[in-house]
C-alpha cells in the first residue's frame, strides 16, 4: 500500500518552475530518502505533502486522502497522523522544552500531567537530551538541541507517518549514528514510515530502504541504493561516484587502497 | 470502554489488558488502573497482555510505570507478550531511566525579586540607550557624512508620506466634531462668527499636534518596535553589529531624522484638513460661506498659535522615536514578546506625548502666550 503518492507535481513561482512533473511513490513501513541539490526544490516538496503549499498541478495523496479534494475534517484528523521535523526546528519561541513536545497531547488527549511528563522525559532521553532541558526556552538551546527537541516534538504521538528535513545536520557524528539507530527502531517497532531529506551519506548508505533524486525540476533516479547507483546523471555520477564516496562506502569491504611508499 | 479484565482468587489476580492502549486512551487506562491498585491487598499479580489490539509509547510508558509500581510491593508476572512488545518495553525501559521531569516553578518571592531587578535593569538600559542615541546624534551632527539619507528619506515616506490619509481623516473627523459641539453652543449666545476662533485656535494649537502624535505613535512607533523585535529575534542585530553596522546609526538615528522631518509637515497638513472640516460644518450648521470663514480666520488667528503647534512637533517626534526603538532593543528571544513591548511602546509613547502637551502648556501660560 502507498502512503504517499505525487502524480506529475508542477510547482512553480510565477516564471520561475521548480518542479517539472515529479512522480513518487512512498511505500507503507519504509524510510524512504529525498536527495538532491541545495536549491533543489526538496523542502518544498515535503511542504506538499503537508498541505503547507498548494502546488501549481498535479494530484498528491497521503494516506488514502487525496489532498486536492479533502475536506476541512479530514484535513484535521490527517494532521493528527503524522509528525514533522522542520529543517530549522521551527520550535514555539514561547514555549518551553517540555510544552513543545507535549502540545499535541495535551491539546488533542486528555492525558494527565503526571503522565505527560513522563512522555515528555522519555522523549527527551531517547532524543539524547538530558530531562534538565525541560525548563529552558528555545531561545536558550543549542543548534543541535533545537534538532533534537524538534524531533522529539514530532515523535510525541507516534505518529503514522514522519516527516524530517534533515535530521542529522547540525548534529555531532556520533549523535547522528544514534538518531539513525532510533529511527530504525521506532519504524520496526511501530511500523512508521519516514520520509526523510538527507545530504547525510552515512544515513543515506545504512538506514534508507529507498530514495530518489531531485536534479533538473525532475526525479532522475529511484529506487534502492543499487539501483539508483546503476543510472546515469551528472548529479549521481558527483554525489556517490567520487573517490571519497566509493572509497569509504561502495568498496568498504575490499581494502584499503595502500598509500605507495618509496 | 474497559482496558482490563480482571480474574482472582484468593491468592492472586490476573489482568488482562485488551483493546487500544494508545495516547488517545491513556487517562481511562491510568483511571482504570490506579483504581484497581487499592484492590490487589497482598495477592500475586499475573498481567496477561496478549489481548491488547494496538499499542503505542505512551501505553508502554503507562504499562511500565504501573508494572514498577506493582513490583514494589508484590510478585508480578508479565505474560502473553509478543516480540515488538518486548522491544518496545526494552527501548522505553532504557530511556526512562530518570523518568520524569521537573520544571521550576519560581515562588512568590523569587518573582518579586525578578521583576524588581529587571525594572532596575530596565532603567539602566534606557540610560545606555539614550547615552549612546545622544552621541550619535551629536556626532551626526558634527560630521554629517555619518547619516544615513538613503534609510531617512525611505522612513519619511514610510511613515510620513503614507501616513497621509490616515491623518487627514482623523484631523477632518475631529474638525468636523469640534465644529459641531461648539456651533450648538455659540449659537445660543448668537456668537456664530465665533466658531472660526474656536475652531482656528484649538486645531493648530493643540489638536492637530495632539491627533497626529497619536496617530503616528499607533502607526509608525509599533511598526518601529515589531521591525526592531523580530530583527533581534532572528538575530540580524547581532550580524549588524559584528559586520561593524552600528545599530544606533542605521536603526535608531534614521527613524529619529525621519519623525522629526516628517511630524512638522504632517502637522501643518492636519491644521488645513482640520479647519476646513470645520468650516464645512460652519458652513452647513451656521451659513457661515467659506469666504467669510477665511477673512475671519485671517484676523482671529495670529500665527503664534500655529507657530506653537508646529514648535511641538519635533518634541513629539523624538518622544515616538525613541520610545519605539528602545522598546524594540528590548525584545528578547520570543514571539510574545514583540506583542508586548509593541504595546508597551504605543501605550508609553501615548502617555509622553501627552505629558509633554501639557508641560507646553504650563510653560505657554506662564510665558503669557
Ligand atoms: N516562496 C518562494 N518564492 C520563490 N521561490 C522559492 C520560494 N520558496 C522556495 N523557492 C525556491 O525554490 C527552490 C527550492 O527550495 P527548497 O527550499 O525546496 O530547496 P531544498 O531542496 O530544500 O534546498 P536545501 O537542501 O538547501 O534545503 C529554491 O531555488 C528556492 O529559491
Ligand atoms: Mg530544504
Amino acid at each position: 500500500m502507498s502512503v504517499v503518492s505525487m502524480r506529475n507535481i508542477v510547482t512553480s513561482f510565477g516564471e520561475k518552475v521548480i518542479h517539472d512533473g515529479i512522480n513518487l511513490t512512498i511505500e507503507a513501513g519504509e524510510i524512504y530518502g529525498i536527495l538532491g541539490e541545495s536549491g533543489a526544490g526538496k523542502t518544498l516538496l515535503i511542504q506538499e505533502m503537508i498541505m503547507l503549499l498548494q502546488p501549481t498541478s498535479g494530484e498528491i495523496e497521503v494516506l488514502g486522502y487525496n489532498l486536492n479534494t479533502i475536506t476541512y475534517q479530514e484535513a484535521q484528523a490527517l494532521r493528527q497522523k503524522w509528525g514533522i521535523l522542520f529543517q530549522f526546528g521551527a520550535l514555539y519561541s514561547s514555549l518551553n522544552v517540555a510544552q513543545n513536545i507535549a502540545i499535541a497531547i495535551s491539546e488533542y488527549t486528555q492525558t494527565p500531567q503526571k503522565l505527560i511528563n513522563q512522555i515528555v522525559a522519555t522523549k527527551l532521553n531517547m532524543v539524547g537530551l538530558s530531562p534538565d532541558v525541560a525548563s529552558l526556552y528555545p531561545a536558550q538551546l543549542s543548534g543541535g538541541m533545537i534538532k533534537r527537541v524538534a524531533l522529539a516534538r514530532a515523535l510525541a504521538m507516534d505518529p503514522k507517518l514522519l516527516f524530517l528535513d534533515e535530521p542529522t545536520s547540525g548534529l555531532d557524528p556520533i549523535g547522528a549514528r544514534d538518531f539513525d539507530k532510533l529511527i530504525v527502531e521506532l519504524r520496526n517497532l511501530l511500523d512508521i514510515t519516514i520520509v526523510i531529506i538527507t545530504h547525510d551519506l552515512d544515513s543515506i548508505f545504512s538506514i534508507i530502504d529507498r530514495f530518489s533524486i531531485l536534479a533538473d525540476k525532475k526525479v532522475v533516479a529511484q529506487g534502492t541504493l543499487k539501483e539508483v547507483l546503476a543510472t546515469q546523471h551528472p548529479f549521481i555520477e558527483r554525489f556517490f561516484k567520487n573517490d571519497y564516496v566509493l572509497g569509504r562506502y561502495v568498496h568498504k569491504d575490499s581494502p584499503k587502497p595502500t598509500p605507495h611508499h618509496l | 470502554m474497559t482496558y482490563l479484565s480482571i480474574t482472582q482468587n484468593d491468592r492472586s489476580i490476573t489482568l488482562h489488558s485488551i483493546n487500544h492502549w494508545n495516547i488517545y486512551h491513556l487517562k481511562a487506562i491510568d483511571k482504570e488502573l490506579s483504581e484497581l491498585l487499592k484492590k490487589i491487598n497482598n495477592r500475586s499479580i499475573v498481567w496477561d497482555v496478549s489481548g491488547i489490539e494496538s499499542f503505542d509509547s505512551a501505553g508502554v510508558i503507562l504499562f511500565r510505570q504501573y508494572y514498577h509500581t506493582f513490583q514494589q510491593k508484590h510478585t508480578v508476572e508479565i505474560i502473553g507478550y509478543n516480540d515488538k512488545q518486548k522491544r518496545m518495553y526494552k527501548l522505553l525501559e532504557l530511556h526512562s531511566k530518570n523518568s520524569t521531569i521537573t520544571i521550576k516553578t519560581p515562588n512568590i518571592f523569587h518573582r518579586i525579586g525578578k521583576a524588581t531587578l529587571k525594572s532596575l535593569e530596565g532603567g539602566k538600559e534606557l540610560l545606555e540607550f539614550l547615552g549612546q542615541t545622544t552621541m550619535a546624534f551629536g556626532q551626526s551632527l558634527l560630521s554629517p557624512s555619518k547619516i544615513r539619507f538613503k534609510e531617512i528619506s525611505y522612513y519619511i515616506h514610510i511613515s510620513g508620506i503614507n501616513a497621509l490619509p490616515i491623518v487627514a481623516l482623523t484631523a477632518f473627523l475631529v474638525g468636523l466634531v469640534i465644529a459641531y459641539q461648539s456651533a450648538v453652543q455659540l449659537a445660543k449666545f448668537g456668537a456664530d462668527i465665533f466658531i472660526v476662533d474656536m475652531i482656528g485656535i484649538s486645531i493648530t494649537r493643540e489638536l492637530a499636534p495632539m491627533i497626529t502624535a497619536i496617530v503616528i505613535a499607533g502607526r509608525s512607533g509599533s511598526s518601529y518596535t515589531a521591525q526592531i523585535g523580530a530583527m533581534k529575534i532572528t538575530q540580524e542585530i547581532n550580524a549588524m553589529k559584528t559586520m561593524g553596522f552600528d545599530p544606533y546609526y542605521f536603526l535608531v538615528l534614521p527613524r529619529i531624522f525621519a519623525l522629526i522631518v516628517a511630524m512638522p509637515l504632517l502637522i501643518f497638513f492636519a491644521d488645513i484638513v482640520g479647519i476646513f472640516g470645520g468650516m464645512v460644518v460652519a458652513n452647513l450648521e451656521l451659513g457661515i460661506s467659506f469666504e467669510q470663514f477665511i477673512h475671519r480666520l485671517q484676523s482671529a488667528l495670529s500665527p503664534t498659535h500655529y507657530l506653537i503647534g508646529i514648535l511641538k512637533a519635533p518634541f513629539f517626534a523624538v518622544i515616538i522615536a525613541i520610545i519605539s526603538t528602545y522598546r524594540g532593543f528590548q525584545v528578547s528571544s520570543n514571539t510574545q514578546s514583540i506583542g508586548y513591548y509593541t504595546t508597551k511602546s504605543v501605550v508609553n509613547s501615548i502617555f509622553f506625548v501627552i505629558v509633554c502637551d501639557a508641560l507646553f502648556s504650563i510653560f505657554f501660560t506662564g510665558l503669557g502666550i
